[in-house]
């Protein structure tokens, strides 16, 4: 392994800016200039695309390989999709120009993709209207928990606390911390909520519900009707988490249902490619109750046609982006979702979920599957007794598959979560079922078999205590 | 039926395996009444059809202005090589690195871009990225506000307001208050800033170059802030990092950046890059994914995300953040953007930029009716009062194809004649010359 | 799990040694145990005050991180460096050289378990 910085060389260039006419010495006083240069890497053009060309080959990807990772939604990410997010006309526009005066002429195309997008999430998720500030899942959140809280405060309800389920992913407390609530955490009854446990928080300072559904066990919520009519009766609103939208979208619109608020994860459930982190897309909803209070400004359509930026709404949180959010990555997601269309919206939640039912009818005989029932586009399990979630991810990633998510959620033991998705064929999933039943038979027989794994893997497991306890975070200059 | 390669046969046989006789039986727990009360949404397009729309759309767009807009965001050249290797599958279409053995290219790259930001912003140790600098300003608010146990952030008012309004925004139910300094004729007042810390000051932030283009040494600001045990934040602009005294020379304790200039498109506002980085002392405070050196069973060295434990994910509602997806990509660009410059093309980047700006305001100056703002050294972006209305000038040159700069009263009251223009090495003195004739034309 | 019959134990897994009006804080084999390798851990400072019950540190391990809860009212009298600077040393010796806390106690030790009511409470 050599770094970029390993393969420096003083004086190599790789893009050669032209010789500047005046040195920065000669601009501005010696106070105001750094000592020496920041010791960045000097290279040649090939150089650095040999380094990076040889590292990615070190990556698996949803291009290379089947991702079966709960939770995550890796669906196959179309190659159109990049093409028009990239084009000339969006990739060279300077955001500030929509708010200068006149300026939205010449930003026509920019404001009607955002305007588009915001329409169509509308009508799929039954909802009144949608921001796409949010530059990802937990940033949305954030977004709709304040949005919680600037209508809870407008009405002059006293409201302290927002309710989560111990299933939920980390960032709901996390988020609904930042935005100032105390979280009442509440535990799951046969992998739902226990609406006689909800009853009991469901105190009048109770803001909110924070629901993911199906959750993360991959159950439908089939107390949904009943949890509603709780949180009317006390004034507190129903927050959906998108995470798993992808089961259910075009089956059912969470507006129609009663969430007032809903963030998406545009780069799970509309297909944007992840980039090994990031950037995503969390585009939030919400009902009418809370329209007033989105963030600006906001692409609205006038009488002609055209569009417009607009500022004036008083109510308004404020910014939760710089500008309209990751333009570039929800582009990909309106080109998404208008490839696929009216029939081929449910249809991929269709084909999400007959691979996750398939999935988990096929391994239930070698693994423990803790909920016999109909799951949505993910399932949870357990491996026999003594056998590590761990050590069967890890076999799979010797033979080319990523690992399933494990040991998430947290109330379920050993837990490997699989989630197909719609975009894999029944051969890649047999393969999966063929693998994992090996792993867990040669387990049984020889526990160091799977402790080993993986073998030939760039490299093998790796010695995250020591990362932690040396935290070598940088390369020192030599 | 686009991304879905089910053949009928298959779709039989697995429905057989599950028991279920229809696609839609798998969805009955959601009953009649809650299905969809309408689905208006027009029927799929082919591939050709689609990449035709947004052609025309993206057509309603206009890229080919001269452009001297910058404003926190600006049009540096990103060489085709950036492209080419981000947009590489194996990157692109990868998941966050949780799986070490499979996501060397992605961890190692990451490692890369926190070691160049810590030797660009001349700090210890930088997390993998934040949203954009309006996020990690906040963050690093959130970080002092911790850190120090105290809840005031002293902030300078030059700070480009678009981020100003992201921090009051996202702290606005947090136990902080944000006391703003007035800048002084587009110069940060340094002196205001200096009394205002006092013992409750957890942070006090400042930018450079500031919103107004000024350049400044704050060296003073982080040494009184440090007797008032109070965190120094600090704003760059990374390309101009290649030549301004660094944010560790200054003693600032955390430093933030808006990484677009570096390899990273406009897009029309994103995605962008919050870098951050900090003093070794603050490291657990930090907010977001880290990547650590280690080695691997076999004693090779490899990389993994590392002091996991501040996150979401294990620490819930105690979490130094709610980030979980961060703009891992724009990262990968932005370092391999910084290894095809190294420090000699960046410095050369800077200095053309700040060169043409100098040539620009100087022409601009001779102009009867513009002067400069004000004396403060500047990089490669300056204000000039105007004897008119910035925003009018504005939107009348960019009728005759000119995006003159920004006009700055649209965030400062009283500053309605002030027109803030930048360069960038793109830029050409030919350009200067027909941008400087047109507007001495209209005033 | 090997818990010492000298000392006294909180439900939330830390241990109390007292010796007149001092005593030393830890957290328990169980803790540790289940934390597995720890990584870094966060402590009061010297002349800290607390009130049984109240968080007062933090131990992390490369996939978990758990809160410390004072087990009585007291205030810090020393900090166990040793432990700051070598966190695998609560690994190896929780009740021993692994200490963390010294504290000079300023109510009572009432409400805390005996070594073999403790061990009920340790179930994963």
């Amino acid at each position: 392994m050599r770094t970029l910085f390993d393969k420096s060389v003083k004086g190599r260039m790789a893009v050669v800016p032209a010789m500047p006419k005046k040195h920065a010495e000669d601009m501005l006083p010696h106070n105001l200039l750094r000592a020496k240069p920041a010791k960045l890497p000097e290279l040649s053009e090939l150089d650095v695309v040999r380094h990076f060309t040889q590292n990615s080959h070190k990556n698996f990807s949803v291009d290379g390989n089947f991702y079966p990772l709960g939770s995550c939604t890796m669906k196959y990410n179309a190659k159109v999709i990049e093409h028009v997010a990239g084009l000339a006309g969006f990739s060279k526009l300077h955001p500030l120009i929509a708010q200068l005066n006149h300026g939205e002429q010449y930003t026509q195309g920019a404001l009607q993709a955002v305007y588009e997008i915001e329409q169509y999430l509308c009508e799929i998720n039954g909802m009144k209207a949608f921001t796409m500030q949010p530059m990802s899942g937990a940033n949305g959140e954030f977004t709709g928990v304040m949005l919680i809280a600037a209508y809870h405060k407008d009405k002059g309800n006293k409201k302290t606390k927002i309710v989560v389920p111990d299933s939920a992913h980390g960032t709901n407390p996390a988020s609904a911390m930042m935005a100032g609530y105390e979280i009442v955490n509440i535990p799951s009854k046969d992998g739902m909520i226990d609406p006689d446990v909800l009853e009991a928080a469901l105190t009048d300072d109770v803001a909110a519900l924070m629901m993911t559904c199906p959750n993360t066990l991959g159950l439908f919520e089939r107390h949904l009707p009943k949890i509603v009519e709780k949180l009317r009766k006390i004034d507190a609103l129903l927050y959906y988490d998108g995470a798993n939208l992808n089961a259910i979208m075009g089956k059912m619109r969470v507006g129609d249902v009663g969430f007032d608020v809903v963030h998406l994860n545009l780069h799970k459930t509309m297909g944007t490619p992840h980039g090994g982190g990031g950037p995503g897309s969390g585009a939030v909803g919400v009902s009418e109750r809370l329209e007033p209070y989105l963030p600006v400004g906001r692409v609205v359509k006038n009488s002609d046609g055209t569009f417009k930026l607009n500022f004036d709404y008083p109510k308004t949180i404020g910014y939760i982006a710089p500008f309209l959010g990751n333009f570039a990555v929800y582009v990909k997601a309106l080109a998404y979702i208008m490839r696929l269309g009216k029939a081929g919206i449910p249809r991929a939640a269709e084909y999400a979920v007959l691979n996750a039912n398939y999935l988990r009818k096929k391994m239930d005989s070698f693994l423990n599957v803790p909920f016999d029932r109909i799951c949505m586009h993910e399932f949870v399990s357990s491996p026999p007794e003594g056998m590590k979630a761990l050590d069967l991810a890890k076999a799979l990633l010797e033979n080319g598959i990523h690992a399933p998510t494990i040991y998430f959620p947290l109330i379920v033991h050993e837990c490997l979560m699989f989630e197909p998705t719609e975009t894999e064929n029944k051969d890649t999933l047999d393969e999966l079922v063929k693998l994992m039943q090996e792993f867990v038979e040669k387990g049984k027989q020889d526990p160091e078999f799977l402790q080993q794994m993986p073998l030939t893997t760039p490299l093998r497991r790796l010695d995250e205590t020591y990362a932690a306890r040396q935290m070598i975070l940088k390369q020192e200059e030599e | 039926m686009p991304y879905i390669p089910h053949t009928p046969e298959e779709l039989q046989e697995m429905l057989n395996v599950i028991g279920v006789t229809s696609l839609d039986d798998l969805f009955a727990d959601i009953q009649a009444d809650m299905r969809p009360k309408s689905f208006n949404i027009p029927e799929g397009k082919s591939e050709s059809e689609l990449t035709a729309y947004f052609e025309e759309m993206a057509g309603k767009n206009k890229t080919d202005f001269i452009n001297f807009l910058g404003a926190g965001y600006y049009d540096h050249y990103i060489p085709k090589a950036v492209d080419a290797l981000a947009q590489r599958g194996e990157f692109l279409t990868s998941y966050t690195p949780y799986q070490p053995e499979v996501s060397q290219g992605t961890l190692q790259s990451i490692f890369e871009y926190q070691t160049a930001v810590c030797r660009l912003l001349d700090m210890d140790c930088a997390n993998a990225s934040l949203f954009d600098i309006g996020h990690s300003l906040f963050e690093a608010g959130m970080m002092a506000a911790r850190h120090t146990r105290k809840h005031i952030w002293v902030v300078d008012e030059a700070i480009n307001p678009i981020w100003r309004k992201m921090l009051a925004t996202y702290s606005a139910n947090q136990n902080v208050q944000i006391v703003t300094v007035p800048h002084n004729n587009g110069i940060s007042d340094k002196n205001a800033l200096i009394k205002a810390i006092d013992d409750n000051t957890a942070a006090v932030m400042v930018q450079n170059p500031n919103f107004f283009g000024a350049i400044d040494d704050y060296t003073e600001i982080f040494a009184k802030a440090k007797e008032h045990k109070a965190l120094g934040v600090i704003s760059v602009y990374p390309v101009m990092q290649a030549v301004l005294k660094t944010p560790g020379e200054m003693g600032a304790d955390i430093a933030v950046a808006e990484g677009q200039s570096l390899g990273l498109p406009l897009s029309f506002g994103g995605p962008y890059l919050g870098m951050m980085a900090c003093r070794k002392e603050l490291v657990r405070q930090m907010p977001g994914r880290i990547v650590g050196k280690t080695n691997d069973l076999n004693g090779k060295e490899g990389f993994v995300l590392t002091l996991q434990a501040r996150e979401q994910h294990i620490r819930r509602a105690k979490a130094t953040s709610n980030i979980c997806s961060n703009q891992g990509l724009c990262a990968l660009r932005s370092i391999i953007h910084m290894a095809l410059l190294g420090p000699e093309g960046l410095k050369r980047t800077a200095e053309t930029s700040m060169y043409l700006a100098r040539v620009l305001a100087d022409k601009l100056a001779k102009l009867p009716n513009v002067s400069l703002l004000n004396s403060a050294p500047y990089g490669n972006e300056f204000a000039v009062k105007l004897s008119q209305n910035a925003e009018k000038i504005v939107s009348v040159m960019a009728k005759q194809g000119f995006l003159c700069g920004f006009p700055v009263g649209q965030y400062y009251q009283g500053m309605e004649n002030v027109l803030l223009l930048s360069c960038t090495e793109k830029n050409t003195e030919e350009q200067i010359d027909k941008l400087v004739t047109t507007l001495g034309g209209l005033l | 799990m090997n818990n010492p019959e000298n000392l006294l134990y909180a439900e939330s897994h830390e241990w109390l040694k007292v010796g007149g009006k001092e005593g030393v804080i830890g957290i328990t084999d169980f803790a540790q145990d289940s934390l597995g390798d720890i990584t870094f851990i966060d402590l009061p400072q010297v002349g800290d005050s607390f009130t049984k019950g109240q968080e007062m540190g933090t131990v992390e391990s490369v996939k978990a991180a758990s809160d410390i809860y004072m087990p009585c009212d007291c205030k810090v009298i020393a900090v166990n460096d040793k432990a700051i600077d070598n966190p695998e040393i609560v690994n190896k010796d929780p009740y021993g050289e692994g200490w963390l806390i010294r504290v000079e106690i300023t109510g009572t030790a009432d409400g805390l378990l005996n070594a073999q009511d403790y061990a009920g409470k340790c179930v994963h």
